[in-house]
């Protein structure tokens, strides 16, 4: 096992990625309490531009905790792989199948829904 | 037929050999399959909120006017806030609890404990905002009608902001007695009865012509759900079933009960993951005290449960993005 002489203290990246993270969470926040009309009712790859900023920031984050948090960078390639991958991939093939099946169902049902009496 | 027997290490386990698969401790490799069968049980949940939310997404109700509250401001319209601050206590207690990996690493037993607490103490506060988010929500904050079809009309001034039911509803002499196991049929119950009887709120509002109602129905454009004129909402209030107060399993003043359910299920099982890693917490930092560590010569369970500590924040994360941004 490592001695304690030997390793080095991560306390300084530690701060930098708790700085990130907060960061990018004010921004989040900032930006769906303010909800911009030219970002909030515009449309782009089928959804609005602020959905989009939302996903992608939230992936930011996932990546800084995962890989600054739990030590992912420090891993092994293949464990690194082994799990991510898997998460990924079978993630994203989920997602897809399910929302492509709701906006189906939605479109079947929604000319069926009353909305005046 | 014949099996091949591995004979080499006489199943003996992980420490029985110089291999290290992955390179990675037994109990850290576990730890994170581990959580990656469950980040793939929450993707699951999360994607069938998504299912549903995509089935209903122009009737979802909009987190914003659903989760107003802060601490001490009452009557306040504070969106976002109060669970931008539970996202900062969570992260922030995961911070903690690296810097306590990182002092483990170190073999500085005093950090590792200090830094272990305060680790607790932030799961605790996060657990006790969970706890008066879900209060909120379920005590409710406006009030509103549902009709024959389940669908729910909320009530606005001439502004078109919500309104309550109490700033607006007259009481009219009558009786209604809550039907409990002693005061009629002894095997059965009734939901606790809602402060206005339907027919108070259609008589006051067809005495209060400033006042409006809206639908559950989305606006493509502005994406704010459809206000009905006064004259046309009468008809809607004729389809009323039940007054709703509140947000349970089988009603939502909010708009779709669905949303209620999964909001209690999702962030019920997030909570719950919480609830066992602050106890798995607890018990590591009492290890922590009594020295198991630093007489095994590492920290690594630390290092493990830090792991998991993680996963619950990361889980957190998206949670928070689907819930409450998007």
């Amino acid at each position: 096992m490592t001695h304690a002489q030997e390793h080095i203290s991560h306390t300084k990246l530690i701060w930098k990625v708790f700085a990130i993270l907060s960061v990018i969470t004010i921004a989040e926040v900032a930006l769906g309490i303010t909800k911009p009309a030219s970002l909030h009712l515009t449309k782009i790859l089928g959804t609005s531009p602020l959905n989009i900023i939302f996903l992608v920031l939230t992936l930011v984050k996932a990546y800084y905790i995962t890989w600054f948090f739990m030590h992912m960078a420090d891993e092994k390639k293949s464990l690194r792989r082994a799990v991510v991958w898997t998460a990924v991939f079978l993630i994203i093939y989920l997602a897809t199948l399910l929302l492509i099946e709701g906006s189906y169902i939605n479109d079947v049902l929604s000319p069926l829904t009353k909305w005046n009496y | 037929m014949e099996v091949t027997i591995p004979t080499e290490n006489k199943g003996a386990s992980w420490d029985g050999g110089n291999n290290n698969p992955l390179g990675a401790s037994y109990g850290k490799m576990m730890m994170w399959f581990f959580i990656l069968s469950d980040a793939l049980t929450f993707s699951g949940f999360l994607g069938a909120y998504g299912l549903m939310r995509f089935k209903f997404h122009d009737s979802w109700p909009i987190a914003d006017e659903v989760f107003t509250h802060f601490p001490f401001l009452h009557g306040v319209h504070a969106p976002m806030y109060y669970v931008a601050l539970m996202t900062f206590i969570l992260i922030f207690s995961s911070v903690t609890m690296v810097l306590a990996v990182d002092a483990g690493h170190q073999m500085n037993k005093k950090k590792v404990t200090f830094y272990m607490l305060l680790t607790i103490v932030g799961g605790a506060i996060f657990l006790g905002s969970q706890a008066w988010e879900w209060k909120n929500f379920i005590n409710g904050s406006y009030g509103a009608v549902q009709l024959n079809d389940g669908k729910i009309i909320q009530f606005v001034d001439a502004t078109g902001e919500q309104i309550t039911l109490e700033s607006f509803v007259k009481p009219l002499p009558s009786e209604r007695t809550q039907h409990t196991a002693n005061k009629g049929i002894w095997f059965r119950k009734e939901a606790e009865l809602s402060p206005f009887s339907l027919n108070e709120v259609v008589e006051s509002f067809k005495a209060n012509p400033g006042i409006s109602i809206r639908t559950e129905q989305i606006n493509p454009e502005l994406k704010s759900k459809t206000i009905v004129p006064h004259n046309e909402a009468l008809a809607y209030l004729l389809e009323g079933k039940a007054v709703v107060k509140g947000a349970n399993l089988q009603v939502n003043e909010y708009g779709k009960t669905l949303f209620a359910n999964f909001f209690f299920f999702i962030t019920g099982f997030h909570g719950f993951h919480v609830l066992s890693g602050v106890i798995i917490n607890i018990i590591i930092f009492f290890n922590v005290i009594i020295g198991t560590y630093e007489r095994r010569g590492h920290y690594e369970m630390v290092e493990k449960v830090g792991l998991y500590w993680h996963f619950v924040d990361l889980v957190w994360v998206f949670v928070f993005t689907f819930f409450y941004l998007i």
